[in-house]
């Protein structure tokens, strides 16, 4: 079987599918927000990558490093986040980080 | 080599404030928590010093086209810059007398603006991913900048995760773009886009628009804001009500009637859903609460439906009154949290609108200035708030779209209820007993008067060389 781009985007999408689920559905733990955010960065990832092969063009790829880049400055800036606010809290389940209505 | 000079030449701005940026973060590493004044004083200086290149520098595109240097990015830089340094010499006494002043604060605000400055040029779908990051990262830092204060850092948590969400929405769309259209460039894309309209094009495009809307804070993607504005520090919260939400703005723009000016009848109809949402979750939401930085929250949402209403207009003088409104806008928040964070009893900020009454016989003139710029906001004629709106609902009616901005209207005069009842708190309701308000700090009274001296009478004034330079802006894109 010939790997398509078809086949990269739907892995893709699946796996940005999760990400997102992952964020709503989960009540239980910060940390698992974090990682589901890593997951949707990385799924898109895969996008520019194979649309990048795709297309002959190498934009795409320079894209991916910057993603790459930005999602390790990012869960360092929400690990810190996290921590101050365990801190404060003592636990940090997602249920209860509603000191704040809404 | 003459190429990369010239590219400096045009990036200059954004330079001297990521270079100076980090210069100042050494002076404050060196000379520890003492230096927090000194680098506040700096910090300012910094972005009045960028904001002088933005007005004096050359014109034309720069790195491949990835950074625009046009009329528009130079009008929404001059707003975000010297927002930004507002927002500085808010915060700086402000967090003295909360004892939580440290030197960080203004360093993060002169990253955030670099950030934002990206936003404001950007010219490809890269520079359009660096510069948000860029602005959002330093951004939830600030949030949760009282990191002592339990809700400060949830406010904090909730911005960092669901505006990494949107980042993953905008990029997840970014992505199907780049792949339809084939590139990153937003001149390639137009081109492209305009002869071979596709479905995919139209998916990219909607998740780009959803990541956008977090930005702004538009209905349905609100929900951190309520939060956000009440858990986090004042100074910091007057700065998320302004210089971020021109950038995002300003973007918008670019990017919509830039890259997609083609495709105008399918965004324009996401545009008009979610300015209709925002107006109802605005005026609705903001009628029960009683906290004022989350009033003030609902009430951003409302008005951000406005700016994507002279958006979705897709024409020139839409774009003329978006920058007009949140101009105008700008002032009026500035306004509100200053007054905020001139207001304490006994060293505690003033939290709740019932915390205002009998204001007026303590604070006269304060108590002025809150009901010259409440009327403002509501968009009572002549104050400068009406002027933003008659622009933008011009431009709509001009569009066809007079339907929504009929819309617009019946929701301003429901949000009307709100703010004529800060007026009525602080006019009419009897002052219960308690301790009287501490003396104003020097700077948050002159900025709280000197933006409602703006609101009126001065915007008439005013008015005369913003409305033909936001007309300049509006109708040289991509100059160069």
């Amino acid at each position: 079987m010939v790997v398509t781009l078809q086949h990269y985007l739907a892995v893709a999408a699946i796996l940005f599918t999760i990400g997102v689920f992952g964020i709503f559905v989960n009540r239980k733990n910060v940390i698992i927000i974090l990682m589901s955010i890593e997951l949707i960065l990385l799924s898109v990832n895969i996008n520019f990558v194979a649309f990048s092969a795709y297309l002959n063009d190498v934009s795409g790829q320079v894209m991916a490093m910057f993603v790459l880049t930005v999602a390790a400055a990012e869960a360092a800036v929400g690990l810190a986040i996290l921590v101050t606010f365990f801190r404060n809290r003592g636990d940090i389940a997602v249920d209860h980080a509603s000191v704040m209505k809404g | 080599m003459p190429d990369l000079i010239q590219a400096l030449q045009l990036s200059a701005p954004e330079a001297t404030l990521a270079v100076g940026g980090l210069v100042l973060l050494m002076v404050g590493a060196f000379a520890g928590e003492k230096s927090a004044r000194l680098v506040s004083t700096l910090s300012v200086l910094l972005l009045v010093a960028a904001t002088a290149l933005v007005v004096t520098g050359p014109l034309g595109r720069a790195f491949n086209g990835a950074y625009v240097a046009d009329p528009l990015a130079v009008f929404g830089k001059a707003v975000i810059f010297l927002s930004s340094a507002v927002a500085i010499v808010l915060g700086d006494g402000w967090m003295k007398r909360q004892r939580i002043a440290r030197f960080e604060y203004p360093i993060l605000i002169v990253l955030a603006s670099a950030g934002m400055g990206m936003m404001a040029s950007s010219g490809d779908l890269i520079s359009l991913y660096i510069g948000i990051e860029l602005h959002s990262l330093a951004l939830y830092v600030l949030a949760a900048f009282h990191r002592d204060d339990l809700r400060a850092s949830e406010a904090g948590l909730k911005y960092f995760v669901l505006g990494a969400l949107s980042s993953g929405l905008l990029l997840y769309g970014a992505s199907l773009i780049y792949g339809f259209t084939g590139s990153m460039r937003f001149e390639d894309i137009a081109a492209y886009a305009a002869a071979n309209p596709s479905t995919g094009l139209i998916f990219g495009l909607v998740f780009l628009i959803c990541g956008l809307a977090f930005k702004v804070s538009a209905a349905p993607f609100h929900m951190w804001t309520p939060d956000v504005y009440e858990g986090a520090p004042t100074p910091v919260v007057a700065l998320f009500a302004t210089a971020p939400k021109v950038a995002a703005m300003v973007l918008i723009a670019r990017t919509l009637e830039g890259a997609f000016a083609g495709s105008h009848d399918q965004w324009s109809q996401v545009l008009i859903l979610i300015s209709l949402i925002s107006f109802a979750v605005g005026a609705f939401g903001g009628l029960v609460q009683k906290d004022i930085q989350r009033l003030l929250a609902y009430s951003s949402i409302a008005n951000i439906g406005y700016a994507l209403l002279g958006i979705a207009a897709g024409t020139t003088l839409g774009v003329q009154a978006m920058l007009l409104f949140m101009t105008l806008y700008v002032v009026d928040q500035f306004g509100f949290f200053a007054i905020l964070l001139s207001l304490s009893r006994n060293g505690r900020p003033i939290r709740t609108i019932q915390d205002l009454a009998g204001l007026r016989k303590e604070r006269p003139v304060t108590t002025l200035a809150l009901t010259v710029l409440s009327l403002s906001v509501l968009g009572m004629p002549p104050l400068s708030g009406f002027w933003g709106k008659w622009a933008v609902f011009g431009a709509a009616a001009e569009a066809g779209y007079w339907m929504v901005g009929a819309a617009g209207l019946v929701a301003s005069v429901v949000a009307g209820f709100y703010y004529l009842r800060i007026i009525k708190v602080m006019w009419f309701d009897p002052a219960p007993e308690q301790a009287p308000t501490d003396r104003a700090p020097l700077e948050a009274k002159t900025i709280a008067w000197g933006c409602a001296a703006f609101s009126f009478p001065l915007v008439i004034v005013g008015l005369t060389w913003l409305e033909p330079w936001a007309a300049a802006a509006a109708v040289g894109y991509g100059v160069g």
